[in-house]
């Protein structure tokens, strides 16, 4: 085991066997009702296999994060079928909502959303904590994750002494801390600059070399190219769906691990 | 996740926001002690009052002079209340003592002290007057017959007279007169007003009048009734007496006769008891209306941070929620909270008037009532629980991105 990320490559199959990670159908969402309702969803389908890399651009309004926010059990569709690992997960109770939020999903939310006045650390641990994991271990961990995003030096810092982009980082530091076959990013290199964001899509990439599914949200194109698959979502349809030659495809860990930031091998 | 962990991360959400933590604590505080002490002075109060009527004797009644120019037909004596000690016509007399007061000074061995109240009297007048002594003895009836000069003190002409020496013996001056001092009051708990009830210093009838007031009316008579029971028998017997002795017209009486005409006054304790515990009482009650308002306000305030923090730990919760805590732990985690915030302020504002309650307050002191613990902690943390879980528990059961939006 290379370090907290590293493990789960055996669930690299891409389907065969498995239902798709995301079985998304006609789904759609209407915010408010009558005069002033808005259609922020019109009925999307998609399905995305596992160990996917999937990136969702769009105008701003488009309705991206609200889709996101469905397809990572924070909301719930208007109408339409959303399946999780072949799961209904309109079906799901609170407890079992829980749980796959805790274990299998990385959720990095476009606002961050770091609990305030608690340290980036004790904000990586929570979900550790809510998995159960012992404080000694989860400290480890939390420490590990925040390394891997280059704020190891920030540990003890609360969300308003980090900048935007450092509390960016927290935030997708404690997404990947548990380790989730999921990862859900909307916009998580919306604050960086070109180098962090390079960094950042560095871990990414080896999350997906790893066997994690990966879908992001993005406005950057370079940051789109990298993805494995390019989603054009439209005033609330998708207008385009494209496979992409990504720098993720095959050999792309193998390219990352010349990079000198950020790699997997600084973790313990 | 257990029961530890989530208390952990209790202490640290109490701990996060100090301020709001210190705030919701303080008003706990402000309100639980309030009202105790409150109740607490106004049950004083009136402890105060039925202690200085018990201190008077319960059975006894006082006959007082009320009439000013001093007409030698209408002014009580020492006959008159020698008058008043009838087997037959007073039956339910136990004891009569004229009393004579005066304002003296007496002096020790250069030191003197200006006694407040300098009385003579027999020595029915201890018991009577429920008025024991201490250390030394009382006067006899015979100290009375011959006018011997002998004096008992109170504790506080004691104390000023003779710090650290033993006075039972002791030769002091009134008046330009030697007495000898043969014993020292029990100190008397309560103090009467402006009064110092131990600044006293009582002897025998006669010598006082030979000494400092003459031969003169007396200012009062006490009389001891046979029992707490026969008072009010005791009254009627005395006053068909003093209205004999005095020449008052009973003609009248019947319809529309100025009872201010009538020479004398007689005082009944347990009367003055009565209407003063009464007095007591709804003094007691106008207080216990003062806490409930300051616990209404106190809980007001308490309900008030609660609700103002909802917004942020609203979202808090959203993120929790998309964190994957279940909802119980979520509510373990604000009602534990809660209890720790409120159970604090409680706590303090318990000891807060415990505290309190060992100065006297506008010149009483206060004594705690028990149930009013009781009462205000039950009210503040009950309140402090619901305003503290209760948001909590709707924000928990939110969609996450709902209370993530809340506002
Ligand atoms: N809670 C809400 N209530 C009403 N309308 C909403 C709500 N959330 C989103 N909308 C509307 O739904 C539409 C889609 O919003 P969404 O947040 O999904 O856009 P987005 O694609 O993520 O945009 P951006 O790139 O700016 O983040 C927008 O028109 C927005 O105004
Ligand atoms: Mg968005």
């Amino acid at each position: 085991m290379i370090g907290p990320l590293g493990n789960g490559a055996d669930d690299r199959s891409t389907g065969s066997g498995h239902p798709p990670v995301l079985d998304v159908r006609e789904l759609t969402k209407v915010y408010g009702e009558g005069e002033a309702a808005v259609h922020a969803l019109r009925g999307v389908n998609l399905v995305v296999e596992r160990g996917d890399y999937v990136a969702i651009m769009g105008s701003s309004g488009s309705g991206k994060s609200t889709l996101m926010n469905i397809v990572g059990c924070l909301d719930v569709p208007t109408s339409g079928r959303y399946l999780l690992d072949g799961v209904d997960v309109s079906r799901l109770n609170d407890r079992q909502l829980a749980l796959v939020r805790n274990r299998l999903i990385g959720f990095v939310f476009q606002a961050f959303n770091l609990i305030p006045r608690t340290s980036a650390l004790a904000n990586v641990e929570l979900p550790l904590a809510y998995a159960g994991v012992p404080a000694a271990e989860r400290r480890r961990r939390a420490l590990a994750a925040l390394d891997m995003v280059g704020l190891a030096g920030r540990a003890g810092h609360e969300p308003n002494q980090l900048s935007g982009g450092q509390q960016q980082r927290v935030a997708v530091a404690r997404a990947l801390v548990t380790e989730p076959a999921l990862v859900l990013a909307d916009e998580p290199t919306g604050n960086l600059d070109s180098r962090s964001t390079a960094d950042m899509l560095t871990i990414f990439d080896e999350l997906n070399a790893a066997g994690r599914t990966i879908v992001l949200i993005t406005h950057e194109p370079e940051v789109g190219s990298r993805a494995r698959r390019l989603i054009k979502l439209f005033d609330g349809q998708i207008s385009a769906d494209v496979r992409q030659d990504g720098p993720a495809g095959a050999g792309g860990a193998d390219r990352m691990l010349d990079q000198p930031t950020a790699t997997m091998e600084r973790i313990p | 996740m257990n029961l530890f962990e989530i208390l952990r991360f209790a202490v640290r959400g109490v701990t996060a926001n100090k301020l709001r933590s210190a705030l919701t604590t303080l008003g706990i505080l402000i309100g639980v002690g309030a009202v105790i002490l409150l109740v607490a002075v106004g049950n004083g109060s009136a402890k105060q009052i039925t202690d200085r009527i018990a201190a008077l004797g319960t059975n006894t009644l006082t006959v007082q002079s009320t009439s000013r120019g001093g007409a030698s037909s209408t002014a009580i004596t020492v006959e008159t209340a020698e008058a008043l000690r009838d087997p037959v016509l007073a039956p339910d007399v136990r004891s009569v003592s004229p009393v004579v007061s005066a304002s003296a000074t007496i002096t020790y061995q250069g030191a003197d002290h200006s006694v407040q109240q300098f009385v003579g009297t027999y020595p029915t007048y201890f018991g009577a007057s429920n008025t024991p002594v201490g250390t030394g003895t009382a006067f006899t009836e015979e100290d009375v017959a011959q006018g011997r000069r002998v004096l008992v003190i109170g504790r506080t002409v004691a104390e000023e007279l003779f710090p650290g020496v033993e006075p039972v013996g002791a030769e002091v001056t009134v008046g330009g007169s030697l007495f000898t001092v043969v014993g020292v009051l029990e100190e008397k708990s309560s103090s009467s007003g402006f009064q110092d009830a131990n600044d006293v210093a009582i002897a025998p009838l006669t010598a006082v009048q030979q000494t400092l007031t003459g031969y003169g009316p007396v200012s009062s008579v006490v009389v001891e009734a046979a029992g707490s029971d026969r008072v009010d028998e005791a009254q009627a017997q005395i006053a068909t007496i003093l209205d004999q002795r005095l020449k008052v017209s009973t003609t009248g009486s019947g319809n529309g006769s100025n009872p201010n005409s009538s020479p004398y006054r007689i005082q009944n304790a347990s009367q003055l008891l009565e209407t003063q515990s009464e007095t007591a009482d709804t003094f007691t009650v106008l207080l216990g209306a003062v806490a409930g308002i300051s616990l209404l306000v106190g809980g007001i305030g308490i309900t008030n941070i609660m609700l103002v923090t909802v917004t942020e730990r609203t979202r808090e919760i959203g993120i929790r929620k998309a964190l994957g805590a279940p909802r119980r732990v979520i509510l373990t985690q604000f009602l534990a909270e809660a209890t720790m915030l409120s159970l604090t302020g409680g706590g303090l504002g318990v000891a807060a008037a415990l505290i309190g309650s060992r100065f006297t307050v506008v010149g009483v002191k206060p004594v705690i009532v028990p149930s009013s613990i009781a009462l205000a902690l039950g009210v503040s943390v009950a309140i402090g629980l619901f305003f503290g879980s209760v948001p909590a528990s709707r924000a928990a059961g939110l969609r996450p991105i709902d209370a993530l939006r809340y506002e």
